[in-house]
């Protein structure tokens, strides 16, 4: 059974995002994603200041299996991507809803984030995939 | 024995368990008008006696002319070992094992090959090889677009001094996904990259700049101060070069003050026959820091479970058979039988051995041209230093005496005029080591001769 934090909003592409306090999100990979990729190995973020679409790929995460693009989920402008992800990937495999946060956006419109998936929605669509 | 993989019985079978009444049925929804009824001009099958009796006639035709033509594909002696063991049954597959990891003697090959042309061209990871020199330059200029994260403008500065059928192919293959190159004008009196015409790119954004060395002239460019300009400006350096000059020659991971990003070039003077022009192969190496924009695979070295050395295939997650459309290349190949010759070729020479092979082409050519200069109407094009080709101006039209020359058993060189009409009659010409004196001699006295006779009939 997948960990599927009850605080969070998910996408049915299997990323979960984070409201912060300051108005900005966090976007990630579930916990479903990392088991599904395997062990990563390489992890590639967007630069600060790139603007980005709902649903456009916005990140690479490569395992020994395969490399997948990470879409996001909403609308807006990258502030940072993680940089520590840069020399240690495992922090996705390892800690997926924390230390291996990808990406803070600011949202272009902060409404964007009550279209996502809530995480018992999320659960379903995982165990209508059998997971 | 012919190969027939499949008996009328198995295609039976076969199409019974799809459900498909014919292996017609299969292709019924081409078009009738796309599909050709009949293959006209190909004769019926023949058989192996009738063929191999055609085939050695034809190869008669070629004859052996004594070759000053180079152009992109070099005449180089090739010990015999060489393609004995590159034929052996074990190594005899153009191809990379599906089950890769099955076969650890080609995988090492790859690993000794993939070592041995970083080494030489100084850069830090070099692929499995890639199809040709061509293609491998439209690979480097799509990879410099991908690796490089602030350029947004796809453009790519290309000097006339690079090989005019790599440029074609550059255009051809990335042309159509938005690349735009742009011609770099030469020098007249040097026949090298005209710096001053750098600067009317300042201050704008351009992804890459390509650098031939030796360039199509044979002339070497000012790879350092190229270099530089180009860093200095944000642009991706790709080389371009002749792996026997760097026996010699300053590899491109020294060019500058940073060395170049990205280094490709064909392979064919490294052990593979001249065949007429194919199959050669491509090499690329780079940065360790843009390696997952590579194409193409890699061999690793690793240990398995008991602590034993062993190769295996690794960063293929970004290869077309798991990424599809978004992997780091679909059209890129290796081309494994000729980087196993390469391979073998090298570690007979040695890096002496190379250096020794460069060494003498370079002297050979400068020969060559000095013989040539001595006949009348036979002069240097351009005073720029050469490594083993040179361009050379008539007074008459290359093409005539070019024919005047095969008439006497020689390939006297490439017809510049085509490519690069403002230099008039211009016949790029190359030695190597496999030429004697004797040879150069017998050269110049038949080009003094084609010349007098092509002006006597005019």
């Amino acid at each position: 059974m997948s960990n599927v934090p009850a605080d969070l909003k998910y996408s049915a592409s299997h990323e979960w995002v984070r409201a912060r306090p300051d108005g900005s999100v966090e976007i990630g990979i579930t916990d479903h994603a990392q088991h599904a990729l395997g062990d990563l190995v390489f992890v590639e973020v967007p630069d600060a200041g790139r603007a980005v679409k709902a649903g456009e790929a916005c990140a690479v995460v490569e395992s020994v299996k395969a490399a997948s693009d990470v879409y996001s989920p909403i609308a807006g402008t990258v502030l940072e991507g993680n940089g520590a992800l840069a020399t240690a990937p495992e922090l996705l495999n390892t800690d997926c809803y924390g230390q291996g946060w990808m990406i803070r956006l600011q949202p272009a419109d902060p409404a964007a984030l009550g279209a996502l998936l809530a995480a018992d929605a999320y659960q379903a669509t995982l165990a209508a995939q059998g997971g | 024995m012919p190969f027939v993989p499949h008996t009328d019985k198995d295609v039976r079978e076969m199409l019974a368990a799809i459900g498909a009444p014919s292996i017609e049925a299969l292709f019924d929804e081409i078009p009738a008008s796309l599909r050709i009824q009949g293959l006209d001009g190909i004769p019926s099958g023949m058989s192996e006696m009738e063929i191999g009796r055609l085939m050695s006639e034809r190869a008669r035709q070629d004859g052996r002319p004594l070759a000053f033509l180079g152009a992109g594909a070099y005449e180089h002696h090739i010990p015999a070992a060489v393609w004995a063991i590159t034929t052996r049954g074990e190594f005899y597959s153009a191809y990379t094992p599906y089950q890769a990891e099955a076969s650890q003697g080609t995988l090492q090959v790859i690993y000794e090959y993939q070592s041995m042309i970083a080494s030489l061209t100084g850069m830090q990871v070099s692929n499995a090889s890639l199809y040709d020199g061509g293609s491998a330059v439209a690979e480097a200029a799509l990879m410099a677009v991908r690796a490089h994260r602030r350029s947004k403008s796809l453009r790519v500065l290309v000097p006339t001094t690079v090989h005019p059928n790599y440029r074609k192919v550059a255009v051809s293959t990335a042309g159509n996904q938005g690349l735009r190159f742009e011609e770099l004008a030469y020098e007249r009196a040097s026949g090298r990259i005209d710096a001053a015409a750098l600067q009317r790119f300042d201050g704008e954004d351009i992804t890459a700049m390509v650098i031939q060395q030796p360039n199509f002239f044979g002339v070497l460019e000012d790879v350092d101060q190229l270099t530089d300009w180009a860093h200095a400006r944000g642009l991706f350096v790709i080389a371009v070069v002749n792996p026997t000059s760097l026996a010699i020659l300053k590899p491109p991971g020294q060019w500058g003050a940073k060395g170049a990003d990205i280094v490709v070039g064909e392979g064919q003077p490294l052990g593979v026959p001249l065949s007429s022009g194919g199959p050669y192969f491509g090499f690329l190496t780079t940065r360790m820091e843009y390696v997952r924009s590579m194409p193409g695979r890699i061999v690793g070295r690793t240990v398995d479970l008991e602590g034993r050395p062993g190769f295996t295939l690794t960063l293929q997650a970004r290869e077309q058979h798991i990424r599809r459309g978004k992997a780091t290349s679909n059209i890129c190949t290796n081309q494994g039988l000729l980087m196993t010759a390469a391979t073998i070729y090298l570690s007979l020479l040695g890096p002496v051995g190379l250096a020794r092979v460069a060494e003498a082409s370079h002297q050979r050519t400068q020969e060559l041209v000095a013989a040539a200069t001595r006949v009348k109407g036979v002069r240097p094009a351009f005073d720029g230093p050469r490594f083993h080709e040179a361009v050379l101006l008539l007074e008459r039209p290359v093409a005539g005496v070019l024919r005047e020359l095969e008439s006497q058993g020689i390939l006297g060189g490439y017809d510049l005029s085509g490519d690069y009409p403002e230099l008039g009659h211009a016949l790029l010409v190359c030695a190597t080591e496999t030429k004697t004196t004797a040879d150069l001699e017998r050269f110049a006295s038949a080009l003094g001769e084609a010349i007098r006779k092509s002006a006597r009939a005019a």
